[in-house]
C-alpha cells in the first residue's frame, strides 16, 4: 500500500513537470467515471489543465490580465462569439492577483438600475458556471445576511430590497427574530449596535476563488485561447491614431482590438498608452482564522461598521472589512485597520474572540471615483478599458468576462452594462451605491 | 505606517485623515474649457505605483493639513511638509530608523 501511495506521489509531480509549451494537450472531460479511471491509474494519467503557451506574434484580441474577468472574457469570447484567436497575457500566474486574495463572496443585492441586472446576469451565470465549464469551483448559494441596527437602515434596506425585487432579484427582510432564528450566536444583547434585523439574499454565497480562475482557463484554454504566463506588458505599439499591439517581457504581440482587465494595476498599465483614468489604487487587507468545526452558515454582514464574514469548507472563517484608505500597491496594509475589523467581528459575534486569526494579506484594489466599474473603449482606437471594480469584482466575475467579450466582439457595449461608460463622469450619469462624492476611499 | 507631523512628531498613521493627490488644483471656473479642466481635475488621477505627492489632515493631533512624499509600493515615507508651505521647501525626514509597515 505504502509504495503505490509513493508511486502515486511522483505520478503526481510528473504531471505537474508536463512538457511545457506543448502545443495540444488531451481533452479530458472531468466526471465520476474518469475520476475512477485515473484512480485505477494511479493518477499517472491527468492532462495539464491548460497549455502553458507561448506568445505568437499576433492574435485577433489579447486580454492584459490573467485573472478571473481577463480569462472569463476569453473564454466567453471563444465559446459565445467563436472569437478564439485569443492571447491572456498575464505578468505574473493566472490568478495571482485580487482573484488570489478575495472574500469569496457571490451576490446580486444592489441598489441601483444601473447594478442590479449587471450583477444580477452574473448570479446566474455563477448557478450554472460549473456546469459550463465541467470545473469545481464549490460555488456554494448559501445566503447573503446584511444586519441593520437603527430604524433607518432598515428603511434603506427596504428600500433596497424592495428595488432588487423590481429587478426580479430575490430579497427578504427579516426582523430581529428572523436573524435570532438563523444566527443565534450573534450579540442581540449589544446595546450600541442592536440588531433589527436584516436583508437576506438567499441565492447570494461564496465560491472557490483559485477554482474559478482554474476552470475558466482551463475551458478557455480548451477552446483554443493561449494563455502566457510571466508576460508583462511594457508598452503599447501604435499606428497612427490607433494601437496596433503590445510589448512585452516576452516580445511584441500584435491585435486587432487589446483588451485591459488588470484591476488594481489599471492605472499604470493606462499610463502607457498616455491615458489618466478616474481611479486610485487602495489596499484592501483580508483575514482567515485557523479552521474550526462549522460555525457559520452563511454570509454575514455587519451594519454599524464594515465587516463581513464567511466560513470556507476548511473551515476557517474569511472577514474582512474597510479599505485601508490610503494610495496603495503594496498587497498589505496596516494594523489601525486590522484593530477595526477585528473590532467589528468582535461586535457582531463575541464568539470569534476565542479563535485565533491565521493570516493576513491585502490586495489591490482599482477605486473608482463613483464606486462603479467601467467597461467600455478607452479614448484610443482599439483599445478597451474594464476597470474600476472597487473591492467587489470577485462576484462581478463572469458578468465582467461576458460583457467585455461582448463589447470586444461587437464594438459595443451588452445591455447590462451599458452604464458603465467612462464618460459618465464628465456627463454627470455616475453610478454611485453610497453616495460619497468623488473621494475613492470612501466608497 | 507613521508620518512625521512637522510640529507633532512621528505619530502613526491612525492619527490622520487622508485626502489623496496633493496635484489637484481647481481651475477658473470662467476661463478657457472649464467645463473639461473640471472633469480632469475633479475625476483624473496619476495614480502612480511609486513616489506620490498626497494630502493628510493630522486629526489627532494639530489638525494640520499636510503634504507628504510616499512611496505607493513599499509605503515609505520621503518627506513631510505643511501644506501651506510653497512645495519643496526644505522638507522635514521621513520614516525613523527600522521597519517600514
Amino acid at each position: 500500500m505504502r509504495r503505490i501511495g509513493v508511486e502515486c506521489i511522483f505520478a503526481l509531480a510528473k504531471q505537474q513537470m508536463a512538457p511545457r509549451g506543448a502545443t495540444t494537450i488531451p481533452r479530458m472531460r472531468y466526471s465520476i467515471f474518469t475520476l475512477m479511471r485515473q484512480a485505477l491509474g494511479a493518477h499517472r494519467g491527468w492532462p495539464a489543465a491548460w497549455r502553458d503557451a507561448a506568445p505568437k506574434t499576433g492574435y485577433d484580441v489579447i486580454v492584459i490580465g490573467g485573472g478571473g474577468h481577463g480569462l472569463a472574457t476569453a473564454y466567453y469570447l471563444a465559446r459565445v462569439h467563436g472569437i478564439a484567436n485569443v492571447a491572456v497575457l498575464e505578468k505574473g500566474w493566472i490568478g495571482s492577483g485580487n482573484a488570489g486574495r478575495n472574500t469569496t463572496i457571490i451576490r446580486s443585492n444592489y441598489l441601483l438600475p444601473g447594478n442590479n441586472p449587471f450583477y444580477e446576469w452574473s448570479l446566474r451565470l455563477w448557478e450554472g458556471l460549473e456546469q459550463e465549464l465541467n470545473f469545481n469551483s464549490m460555488v456554494s448559494q448559501r445566503g447573503v445576511l446584511n444586519l441593520c441596527h437603527t430604524d433607518a437602515q432598515r428603511d434603506a434596506f427596504a428600500r433596497r430590497g424592495n428595488a432588487m425585487r423590481l429587478h426580479g432579484v430575490d430579497a427578504e427582510l427579516l426582523d430581529t427574530q428572523a436573524v435570532r432564528r438563523m444566527l443565534p450566536f450573534l450579540d442581540f444583547d449589544n446595546a450600541r449596535f442592536p440588531i433589527r434585523g436584516g436583508l437576506l439574499q438567499r441565492r447570494g454565497g461564496t465560491a472557490r476563488h483559485d477554482a474559478v480562475v482554474w476552470g475558466y482557463a482551463r475551458a478557455a484554454s480548451q477552446l483554443g485561447v493561449d494563455i502566457i504566463q510571466n508576460c508583462e506588458v511594457t508598452g503599447f505599439l501604435r499606428e497612427g491614431e490607433r494601437i496596433v499591439g503590445v510589448n512585452t517581457t516576452r516580445g511584441t504581440i500584435r491585435a486587432d482590438r487589446i483588451g485591459m482587465a488588470v484591476a488594481g494595476s489599471t492605472s499604470r498599465v493606462a499610463r502607457l498608452a498616455g491615458l489618466r483614468l478616474p481611479i486610485e489604487s487602495h489596499v484592501l487587507q483580508a483575514f482567515v482564522s485557523e479552521a474550526i468545526k462549522p460555525f457559520l452558515p452563511g454570509v454575514v454582514t455587519f451594519g454599524a461598521g464594515h465587516f463581513y464574514i464567511s466560513q470556507s469548507d476548511k473551515g476557517g472563517l474569511v472577514f474582512g472589512g474597510d479599505i485601508d484608505g490610503y494610495n496603495s500597491y503594496a498587497q498589505r496594509g496596516n494594523l489601525p485597520t486590522v484593530e477595526d475589523v477585528c473590532e467589528g467581528g468582535m461586535a457582531l459575534m463575541p464568539a470569534l474572540g476565542r479563535v485565533r486569526m491565521l493570516r493576513s494579506w491585502g490586495g489591490i484594489m482599482d477605486m473608482s471615483m463613483d464606486g462603479s466599474p467601467i467597461i467600455d473603449r478607452s479614448p484610443i482606437e482599439a483599445l478597451y478599458l474594464n476597470a474600476g471594480w472597487c473591492y467587489g469584482g470577485f462576484k462581478a466575475t463572469p458578468a465582467s468576462g461576458w460583457c467585455f467579450a461582448h463589447l470586444l466582439a461587437r464594438g459595443e457595449s451588452h445591455p447590462v452594462a451599458r452604464a458603465y461608460r467612462l464618460d459618465r463622469f464628465a456627463s454627470g450619469h455616475l453610478i454611485t451605491e453610497k453616495g460619497q462624492g468623488p473621494q475613492p476611499n470612501l466608497h | 505606517m507613521r508620518i512625521q507631523c512637522p510640529y507633532c512628531g512621528e505619530r502613526d498613521v491612525s492619527e490622520f485623515a487622508y485626502l489623496g493627490d496633493a496635484h489637484v488644483e481647481r481651475p477658473d471656473p470662467g476661463g478657457a474649457e472649464a467645463s473639461r479642466r473640471f472633469y480632469e481635475s475633479v475625476y483624473l488621477r496619476d495614480n502612480p505605483a511609486g513616489p506620490h505627492i498626497e494630502l493628510w489632515y493630522h486629526t489627532a493631533g494639530c489638525r494640520s493639513w499636510l503634504r507628504v512624499a510616499r512611496d505607493t509600493l513599499t509605503h515609505e515615507l520621503l518627506g513631510v511638509e505643511l501644506a501651506r508651505q510653497q512645495p519643496g521647501a526644505a522638507p522635514a525626514g521621513g520614516a525613523g530608523e527600522g521597519e517600514v509597515v
